[in-house]
């Protein structure tokens, strides 16, 4: 089986849609010739040609808004926000259109459109390559959004993603690009090579919206984690030696909420980690569920390890972060009691 | 910089504010007939003035005249007056169905029928309009039923979009209207995402934006105007300037520009201005602009000079901010009393008959309301099921709605 990155697995998603299907179209800033700033793109335009890879002028709500276009006349569009910190321009595109366009036309018309971005921290971007939005996206009734946490999720998800009928919000963890990163900025990277979920398979297959998946089997504490924060969150677990069992949620909305309740029944203990600041975060529709659905079975208050409420700063990335250590110290207090 | 004097900040205004007498003086309007007619695939370079003056082909005796001339026979022109009739009584109707109750909220085009009632005719099957909210005409003139406009509007239970939406927000895929959202500038640069799919296909169809002087300076106008440009997509964005924004004059939006039409010449587009009160001139503009989209020569803006006779909607009330005769000043007329008087002095058309169709006009679209009403109004009769508010947000209910259905009782 090859070994990808997560650019790579990315890339051959949108070579296995592209090749299948006519109607898939890549777009977006510096992803036509060039293949991306992040090389996601790279050999597309070669592949396919200038009608269906191609470089947009710098203006999110004119990517989004003519996908949008393009979704109602039948395409597929997948298109490319540069960061995910770039997407505002865009955003009354995917709220006020893309969301409820079949909501308010009965039907009539959908918006079968992809929005890839790169999300999140741990690169020294500072607060405009760095921020997390998910939670600006799972607010909005009609979207999908989709985190993925390594090289094999990355290309199933999105290829289920381009597939998918509905306009899915697909946030890349930049940091995860190149290689699994575990939080501890100052040890050597670790390639996506000597990791087994960079063992990505040829061809067609799809990881399906709206399921989690068990990364890390454990009886002490549930720990709810996407994207980075998964190898974070796996680490945390290593170095305290505690038996967390950490759930990777792939996909925010829908949520699978039966696999978060089965194991929080079975631990009765609740970390909830993100990058993206606290307040009003993803983290706090996670403890209300839990606590809703789960409240009997809890031995100890949910606990939160987020971003701080500040924006993402540059020299303080590390004190920002929530690094092995700060989720570290979550874990150790949810045991206690 | 001791001698600098201090900045001010130049906030436009209208020339007349109410009480003071209507002032249309600074509106420049050339003779009907007097503006040359380009060939389509003409250098855009080559007709920049077109975006600065008025196509107009109605002279005041009621007479064709000119270059534009010539693009409707008579049958059609007669279809013209009809379509433009039945969106007056039709609105006349809406109006007064809110005023009973029967319906929250709606908005009239009066004077401004035959924007939409023409360039609907000039398209052809399987194009698409992107329109706002003021151009209904496009579904009259395209054959739409009247029944199903009201039954949306009365979100009742026949309403094709099930209560979702505000009134006069219809979507027909069929009749080539795409879904109007009620924001504003959203849909231009939609419309130009659609031509540009037709163009990735390698389809004949074109797609045609809407937009009002006012939402012109939206951010989406001029991302539109950038993607209709580099791609050349096979779009006609058409602007509709009515003169007001609700209570704001058309100079707000338009600022140091001498016309909105020129808004397209720094974008490389094609722009043209015409008499918005005339249906032949619209029709023969549209015709032109579509063919130039059909043979892929790419995009044409075009502004429609015409003037909002009726308030913005039926929560507006413009006597608090125009002078209530300004309507009647308004130097390009009435749409329907023009095409009438050219119909009459073509010998296809009389006063008897113009009344007895007005006549045959109001029952119809009174018989179409006693239809939509058998299925109830927004506050009486029948209605969309309460289950059905949470169908349609997926494609397939995810498994929170289903929840939250529970939870509702429904």
């Amino acid at each position: 089986m090859p070994r990808m990155t997560m650019i790579e697995a990315i890339r051959d998603a949108m070579h296995v849609t592209m090749a299948q299907d006519p109607n898939v179209v890549v777009f977006g800033e510096d992803v036509g010739y060039f293949g991306g700033v992040f090389r996601c793109t790279q050999g597309l335009q070669q592949k396919f040609g200038r009608s269906r890879c191609f470089d947009a002028p710098i203006n999110e709500s004119g990517i989004i808004g003519a996908a949008v276009g393009m979704a109602a006349y039948g395409l597929r569009p997948c298109v490319e926000i540069q960061f995910a910190d770039y997407v505002y321009p865009g955003y009354d595109q995917i709220v006020s259109e893309a969301a409820r366009l079949r909501y308010r036309s009965n039907g009539d018309f959908t918006a079968p459109l992809t929005i890839r971005m790169p999300t999140g921290g741990g690169i020294h971007g500072g607060q405009t390559h760095s921020q997390s939005p998910e939670a600006l996206f799972t607010h909005v009734s009609g979207l999908k959004t989709v985190v993925p946490s390594n090289p094999y999720d990355a290309k199933g998800l999105l290829i289920a993603s381009i597939e998918d009928d509905d306009p899915v919000i697909f946030l890349e963890p930049k940091r995860l690009y190149n290689g699994p990163f575990d939080g501890h900025h100052d040890r050597p990277v670790t390639p996506w090579a000597k990791h087994p979920l960079g063992d990505v398979p040829e061809g067609h297959y799809t990881v399906p919206l709206g399921k989690a998946v068990v990364r890390r089997p454990g009886k002490a504490v549930t720990v709810l984690a996407y994207g980075t924060m998964v190898h974070v969150a796996e680490a945390a677990a290593e170095e305290t030696g505690i038996d967390a069992e950490v759930i990777d949620l792939r996909t925010l909305l829908p949520l699978d909420l039966d696999t978060i309740t089965t194991s929080v029944t079975k631990t009765g203990r609740c970390v909830v980690v993100h990058e993206a600041t606290l307040t009003s975060g993803f983290g706090a529709e996670l403890c209300a569920l839990v606590q809703e659905h789960c409240f009997y079975s809890l031995e100890k208050p949910i606990a939160r390890v987020a971003g701080w409420d500040t924006p993402y700063p540059h020299a303080q990335e590390w004190d920002y972060f929530p690094g092995p250590k700060r989720i570290g110290e979550a874990l150790i207090n949810a045991m206690e009691g | 910089m001791s001698d600098s004097i201090p900045l001010s900040l130049q906030v436009p205004e209208p020339e007349v504010r109410p009480g003071g007498k209507p002032d249309f003086s600074g509106v420049n309007i050339p003779r009907a007939g007097t503006v040359r007619r380009p060939d389509v695939d003409a250098s855009p370079a080559d007709f920049r003035d077109l975006g600065y003056t008025i196509i107009r082909v109605l002279n005041r005796d009621g007479e064709a005249v000119g270059p534009w001339a010539g693009a409707l026979n008579d049958e059609q022109a007669l279809q013209g007056l009809r379509d433009m009739m039945k969106v007056r009584a039709f609105d006349a109707r809406m109006l007064m169905a809110q005023r009973q109750g029967k319906t929250s909220f709606y908005m009239q085009c009066l004077g401004e029928e035959a924007i939409s009632c023409a360039f609907q005719h000039a398209l052809s099957p399987g194009d698409m309009n992107f329109p706002t909210y003021r151009q209904q005409g496009l579904l009259v003139a395209g054959g739409y039923p009247l029944v199903d406009m009201m039954c949306q509007i009365f979100s009742n239970e026949r309403d094709p979009l099930h209560g979702r939406q505000l009134p006069v927000m219809y979507s027909s895929k069929d009749h080539g209207f795409f879904s109007i959202s009620g924001n504003l500038g959203t849909q231009y640069i939609q419309a130009v995402g659609w031509a540009m799919a037709s163009a990735i296909k390698g389809d004949t169809r074109i797609a045609a934006g809407w937009i009002g002087d006012g939402s012109t300076a939206e951010s989406d106008f001029h991302a539109a105007l950038v993607f209709a440009s580099t791609y050349k997509a096979p779009v006609v964005l058409n602007i509709v300037n009515n003169q007001w924004a609700i209570s704001t004059f058309q100079g707000i939006a338009r600022g140091g520009s001498g016309t909105f039409a020129a808004r397209g010449h720094g974008f490389g587009i094609p722009s043209l201005r015409v008499d918005g009160n005339d249906y032949l001139a619209v029709y023969a503009v549209a015709q032109w602009a579509i063919e130039r989209a059909r043979r892929n020569l790419g995009p044409t803006v075009v502004e429609y000079v015409t003037y909002r006779v009726a308030a913005h909607s039926t929560s507006d009330d413009p006597s608090a901010y125009r002078p209530k005769e300004e309507s009647d000043a308004w130097p390009l007329g009435d749409p329907i009393e023009r095409l009438k008087n050219y119909l009459i002095g073509k010998g296809v058309w009389s006063d008897d008959r113009h009344a007895q169709f007005a006549a045959e006009v109001e029952a119809e679209v009174l018989a179409a309301q006693k239809d939509a009403e058998k299925h109830g109004t927004l506050h009486s009769g029948g209605k969309p099921s309460v289950r059905d508010m949470f169908e349609g947000v997926y494609k397939d209910m995810p498994p929170h709605l289903r929840r939250q259905r529970q939870q509702a009782g429904v």
